[in-house]
Order: structure tokens, then sequence, then C-alpha cells
């Protein structure tokens, strides 16, 4: 078997398995399951609204799969993406009205980097935090994860909210920030769909991961520190700066969700406008064997199904859009019983001996 | 006992299992004796039931029988201790034990009865333990006693220890021949793997030799010798004593005064130690493992917190207690660590990249875009170079490092650190679980280097290898230098007692 025939196979397992576990389910329930599967992926795989949205909701999770495998390759849990990608969106929100007045060529890059550095500093303080007191992640990034949430939901409440305005968001960025569907250029694609430069980005940041984990000096130390800290330190390399790197870098990626967010969805801060992006990246990273080909992929999947849950809501007799939530959970169930199936396999498999 | 009969075991292309034939004799110790990967483990997994043969028969007592998993084994009265022990460290030695074969119905644990009936066992075969401590406050040895007395539990007559003595001190050697001795008193049949030569001529009563999947040989042990043992295990001539001239010494390279390191609970290992290391010399540390040696080593490579060190290091006349481990690489002191799966290698990493740890991030390896971007070519000749040099097989750079035996291993990171040309060598346990074949070559390796010049600090627990190899040795005990020998003239008796007692 080849490398990637072997990095492939367990993930399409898992997938298979989801599919043939929630098809049960469906017939439990009443209904077809082929039917809801067509449904299902026949209107993710539609063109141009299906493929359209599916690419638009794919954009979030692929920044925060991206979150998480950097976290992952230095051997950290980053369950924080969730509250770094708010207080980004809000921060890039806030440079947005403020500057409002500007012209784009200052104001986009300034929104960038709003999202950008504002992720990467709520994730550096659970890095911080690791390397100078060795408190563990996982807690501090779940509890970064509520003051987040909480204190932008204040500040939005209480300071920036539109008076009169009954919905909890944010008065509207300058236009000057847009960035813009990528209907524009693509013949065929509506501009009303939301997908836009963002993606492309998203595209871009797994090419940059990549570069930056593989081959550069910083991802070998990041790398060489989750793959054997105490290798590392012996390689004269040093434990704490690559945590709080992996974080930092971690929370910049999970930030730049704000930018497909405020400037090219709703354009300003909508509260909790986030389908937990944050812990879906947990399963895009994890589907994806952290590398970021198989983010892209993993986060497109999710996408689908996430897409392609609102039709099985309205056309289906009995399914309901939760299917898509035991799909994802099945999967990533399969996922994590990797360790059964190569134990299964591996008892076959050379290298034991 | 047990005879394996024209055994034949296939991994992919690697032919693990030619036709072997083993023949251990009831009341016996046999030894089965090869270099890693010549197939002893994999016929004796069989004989386990871990694999299942290709070919071949497995007779027990007589007669033919199917062995299709340990379960099997056991039922037939195998046994089988691993190299790595399997036990729950926050679980009870009686807890361990009975684990899997669980007295009393099948909800309430019995282990009253348990207990009683360890006791009996640890009693007649000697292998003293509490049944009632938990598995993380044993030492080594005690656990390997845990897994004996499991065994025993279970009615073994017949066990398989696969390299026993890799883990133990050479006191706990001792004590374990003792109770080895014993289980044959008792009538138990003993299979012992293994390529320690000297604990081969110790113990055991037959020998069978693997080489490259085969039998090479069947000896009595009273009939044989080392040199004999060590030419079938290789297939050529072995020299099993260093050849060296004496050493051109040059000025003092590393310096110690009154060094003291608290491990991370704040004892003290080390205690008051101060020696020299001079350019041209190799300077032996003997002792009794976890006598401070690991903190020692570790403490001059700087991978301790300057808060657990007082004292001082000096090197090249410069002091090192403030600078880090990165620092210290850069004034050219190389570290070849004790333990190379938790230290000396990222064992999911290629052979490439781990042969560049430690000069990664500086040229000529991180020479692109203003030295940030790794030179992938020279990632590749770095490792190429150093694969070729030091004989690392499989010689392919791509293999993640776990893919290679341990002996592999150990040349990978000898290659390693050879290449920055050190001026400053740290060396522990360098041949540690190596082939015999692979000891001399790291051996003449580690002379060749003293011939350069270097300075070399060399902690082993494999007494000969320090006594051969040193030109100074010190003693060490309770991490105080007991006193310095001359490895020419001194006796083992005598390091034996300096070793133990401390005076």
């Amino acid at each position: 078997m080849t490398k990637l025939a072997r990095e492939l196979l367990f993930p399409l397992i898992a997938v298979v398995a989801a599919f043939i576990v929630g098809g049960i389910l469906i017939l439990l329930v009443g209904d077809n399951p082929i039917t809801a599967y067509r449904l299902l992926l026949g209107s993710a795989l539609s063109w141009p609204d299906g493929i359209g949205y599916t690419l638009f909701l794919s954009t979030p999770l692929i920044f925060t799969g991206l979150a998480v495998l950097v976290g992952f390759r230095c051997g950290l849990f980053n369950i924080g993406a969730e509250g770094q990608l708010y207080i980004a969106a809000f921060a890039t929100a806030w440079v947005g009205i403020t500057f409002a007045n500007r012209g784009s060529w200052l104001l986009i890059p300034l929104c960038f980097a709003a999202a950008i550095l504002v992720g990467a500093f709520w994730g550096a303080i659970p890095g911080v935090l690791k390397a100078q007191f060795g408190s563990h992640e996982v807690i501090n990034t779940i509890m970064l994860n509520f003051i987040a949430v909480a204190l932008v939901s204040y500040f939005t409440q209480y300071h920036y909210k539109v008076p009169g305005d009954p919905i909890l968001q944010t008065a509207p960025i300058g236009p000057s920030a847009y960035i813009p569907h990528l209907g524009k250029f693509i013949p065929g694609l509506p501009e009303r769909i939301p997908l836009n430069v963002a993606f492309i980005l998203a595209l871009l940041c797994c090419l940059l991961v990549y570069l930056f984990l593989w081959r550069t000096k910083w991802g070998y130390e990041i790398r060489a520190t989750g793959s054997n800290p105490f290798a590392a330190q012996y390689g004269g390399i040093s434990i704490r700066k690559q945590i709080i790197l992996a974080m930092s870098v971690s929370g910049a990626l999970a930030g730049m969700v704000a930018i497909n967010e405020v400037l090219g969805n709703r354009h300003r801060y909508y509260d909790g406008f986030s389908d937990n992006y944050g812990f879906t990246g947990i399963a895009v990273a994890l589907l994806g064997r952290n590398h970021p080909v198989g983010v892209i992929l993993a986060a497109l999947l999710f996408a689908a199904l996430q897409h392609g849950g609102i039709y099985v809501d309205g056309f289906s007799e009995h399914v309901t859009k939760d299917i898509v939530q035991v799909l994802q959970g099945v999967i990533i169930l399969f996922v994590a019983a990797e360790g059964f199936f190569k134990w299964a396999l591996g008892r076959r498999l050379p290298w034991n001996v | 006992m047990l005879e394996l009969r024209q055994i034949t075991k296939r991994f992919g292309d690697v032919l693990a299992n030619d036709h072997v034939d083993i023949t251990v004799k009831p009341g016996t110790i046999h030894a089965i004796v090869g270099e890693n990967g010549a197939g002893k483990s994999t016929a004796m997994r069989i004989a386990y039931g871990f694999y299942t043969a290709d070919s071949g028969e497995i007779i027990v007592d007589g007669q033919p029988r199917d062995i299709k998993s340990p379960h099997d084994a056991i039922a037939l009265g195998i046994g089988m201790v691993h190299q790595h022990f399997m036990l729950v460290e926050t679980m009870t030695v009686a807890e361990n034990i009975v684990l899997g074969a669980e007295p009393g119905t099948s909800l309430a644990l019995d282990l009253k009865s348990a207990g009683a009936q360890i006791r009996q066992l640890s009693e007649e075969f000697k292998l003293a333990v509490n049944p009632n401590e938990p598995i993380e406050h044993l030492s080594v040895g005690q656990q390997q006693r845990v897994e004996l007395l499991k065994a025993l539990y279970r009615h073994a007559r017949l066990l398989i220890l696969d390299e026993p003595t890799a883990v133990l001190t050479p006191l706990e050697v001792e004590e374990f021949f003792v109770i080895l001795r014993r289980m044959r008193e008792q009538g138990k049949t003993v299979i012992i793997i293994t390529h320690k030569l000297s604990e081969v001529l110790a113990i055991s009563d037959e020998v069978t030799v693997m080489r490259d999947g085969k039998v090479v040989g069947r000896v009595q042990t009273k009939d044989t010798n080392a040199a004999e043992l060590a030419r079938l295990m290789v297939g050529r001539e072995v020299l099993l004593r260093v050849e060296k001239s004496d050493a051109e010494v040059g000025g003092p390279q590393l310096e110690v005064r009154n060094l003291s390191v608290t491990n991370t609970n704040g004892a003290k290992r080390v205690d008051g130690v101060s020696f020299e290391v001079r350019s041209g010399e190799i300077v032996g540390i003997a002792g009794v493992e976890g006598n401070g040696q690991t903190e020692l080593i570790e403490a001059l490579a700087g991978l301790v917190e300057p808060e657990r060190i007082s004292g001082e290091m000096n090197f090249e006349g410069k002091s090192l207690n403030a600078l880090g481990a990165r620092i210290r690489r850069e004034l050219g002191i190389a570290h070849i660590p004790e333990d190379r799966h938790r230290r000396g290698l990222l064992l999911d990493f290629s052979l490439a990249e781990n042969s560049i740890l430690g000069v990664h991030y500086r040229p000529p390896i991180a020479a692109m875009a203003g030295g940030v971007f790794l030179d992938e070519n020279a990632v590749q000749r770095r490792a190429s170079e150093i694969i070729k040099a030091f004989d690392v097989r499989p010689p392919n750079a791509a293999l993640p490092a776990r893919a290679l035996s341990g002996g592999n291993q150990q040349k990978l990171i000898i290659g390693r650190e050879y290449r920055v040309d050190p001026k400053l060598l740290l060396v522990s346990q360098p041949t540690r679980g190596v082939d015999i074949g692979a000891i001399e070559f790291i051996h003449r390796q580690l002379v060749g280097l003293r011939d350069h010049g270097c300075a070399i600090l060399l902690v082993s627990a494999e007494l000969e290898e320090v006594t051969s190899l040193s030109d100074r040795l010190l003693i060490i005990h309770e991490g105080r230098i007991a006193g310095e020998v001359d490895p020419k003239v001194a006796t083992l008796e005598e390091i034996g007692l300096l070793m133990t007692r401390g005076h």
C-alpha cells in the first residue's frame, strides 16, 4: 500500500461506515435512505446554489480545521478556536466600523490584521499559560471560549448595537471593507451567494500552513515538539517558544473566519454567528488526518452535509436535518476508532516484527 | 517440552523465519541468541500464538499442537514475558497478576485467595514482591518479577523471556539469574531470548543461534565460548575487545567543579562532583544505573533547568551554567543520549528529518529565504552522508526512524552527532540493545573520534564497555565520585566494590 492510500483508507472507512449507520437510522424512522442521501448530497452538489453554498460553508471550517491542525502538530489540543474566532470577528467589525470612512486599500488590510492578530492574541493566552505555568491548554481554551463569547455579547449588547435593532448585532462596517463575492468573477454563479474571496484565502492558507509546517525551520521545530518534546529539547529547541508560537498561529487561523463572516458575508458582527465552527474544526482536522489537503476535503464534506441538511429538512417526510449531526458524530466516532481498525488490520501488516 | 519444526514466517518481503527448528528440553534454560532482526522474537511469538506460522509444526510435550492465540499457549502451559512489560501502572501487584484470569465469580473479584496464591508462588520461587503494592511504586526489577508471577499464576511450565536483562542493572541481573536457576530447580523450563553473550554463558544450558531468520547453530553452553557464539551470530570473526592506542591527551575541555543536580522532586541526584575531561581522551563513568549518571549528563548537555543545578561547568574555560542546549551545541558539544526513543529520535520523523535535529535552524540546512526555509537538498545530502558513513540499514532516508532496528537507530544518532565534528561528546549507553556487529563498529567510531582530539565523557552500565573504551575511569555511587581507577589495571572486582559500596 502506498502512503497516500494508507492515509486515505481510514477516513474513507469512517465516512462510509457513518453513512451506513445513518442509513439504518433513516430506515428506522421510516424513510428511504437512498432518497434521503440523494436529497442530502444532490442538493449540495447542484450548480450554482448547492456548490456555491457548500464552498461558502466550507470556508470557516477550513480555517478552523487548519487552526486545530497546527495545534495538533505541536502536540496541543486547541479547543478554543470558537472563542478565538468570536473575539476576532468582533475586533474585525470594530475596526470596520471605527475606520469606516477610510479607503479599501487601508481598511481591508486593517481588518485583516485585526482578525489575524486578535485571533493570535486570544490563542496565545493559553499558549503562554501552558509554557510558563504548565497549565493544560484544553482547560484554558475551553474557559477562554466562554469568556470570549460573553465578552463580545456584552460589548455588542451594551456598546455597539444599533439602538432599536431587535437583533443582537453591531452596526454595519464601512462598505470599503467589503470583500467581493466570487459571483462577481465566476459566470453563472449569482452574486447573492455569499461565497467570497475568503474561500480563496482559505485555500491559500492551506498552502501556507503546509509550507510553514513542512518546509520552514519553525514548522520543523513545532512538529518536533509535537512528535517528541524530549527529543526536541535535546535538539536545542525551546519547547515553550514552540507552544506559544503554535497557539498563536492556531489562533490567527481561527481568527481568519472573521474575514469570511464580517468582510465577506454579513458585513457586521452578528452575535452567535458561528455554527460551532471551532468545534467542527476539530472534527475536520481529525478526519483530514492533520494534513492541509485532508482539511480541505473534510471541510468540503462537512459543509456539503450542512447545506444538504436543509433540504432533507424541507423535503423529507420523517428525517430532519439532525441526520447531519448524526453523520458527523458517527464519522468522528469511527475516526477515533482508527486505533481499533489499525489493530485489527495491523495483525497482518509487516513492521511489527 | 517444546519443539518448533520447520517453522517459516514471512512478513511482506521479509522472510523472518526460514525453516526454523528449535528443540527445548524440559527442565533446562535454553538461550536463543542472534542479532536484532535475526528472527528469534518472531519464532517465540509464533510459539506463544502471537503470530501464526506460514508453515511448520509446533510440538508441545510430544504432541503436535495448533497454537492460534496466546490463550492456546497459556492453556498448554506456555507463558511469555515481553521486553516491554504489560502492566497497569496504577493497579496493585495482585490485581495485575490476576488481570485476565480473575478468580471468583464473574463480578466479585476474589483478591484474597489470589493474594494467598501469589504469596505462595513468590515464596516457592523466591520472587519477593508485596501483592498490595501499586506497580508504579516498583523498580523495574520488581516489575519483572510481577511479570514472572503473572505467568506462573497461569500455571506456565515453560517461560519465554524476551530480552529480560535489557532493563536490569548488573545487580538485578544477578538476582534475576538466581530466580531463573530456582525455577529450573522447581522443574520449569525457561527460554531466554538475548544477545548478551556473557549472560548466555552464565545462565543457559543450551544455546540456539539464529541469523537472518535461520538457525545457524545449536550448542551446549559448556562446550562453547563467547567468541564462537559471536562468530555464529554475526557470520564473521568479531573483535570482542576494543583495540586502541594510548591517548594523546591535550588540554582540559570540560571542567566540572562541585556540581550538584537535584531531580524535579528536589532530591539531590548528583552531589558535589568534580572532574575534567581533556581533549583526546575518553573518560568513563561506571556505576550502577540510577546513581546520578542520567542527571549528570543531562545537566552538562543543557537539558536540566538551571534552578536544579549548583556548582560550575566550564567548557574551554567558559562557564556553561547559563547556556541553553542550542548554544552548547553551537560551542561544539554533542550528545548521544541514553534513551534513544525518548531523547535521541523523533520516531515518527523520517531518517532525513532526524539527521538534521540540532542543526536544522542554521546553514547549510536552513539556508533559503534568509534562513527560514529548509534546503531539502541539503537535508537529503546530510542524511545520505550519515546513512552511508554509518551503514544505517535500510539505507532509505524517507523511512520513519521507528522502522529501524535499535542498532540502526543508534548508528543514525551517532552519525548525526559525529557529523557536527564535536569538541566534546557526551555519550550514554552507546550500545544498549545494539547488535554485536554494530557494537564493534560504534566502539571503533568512538575511539576514532577520540584520536581526532575530541574529549569524550562516556557513561555505560556495561562494565566491560567502560573499562575497555575508557582512558580514565571514574566510578559514581549515589551521585558522588567514589573513586578513579586506571581501567588498564583495575580489576572488575575492585570496580564493582566501588560501584556498590562507594569506597
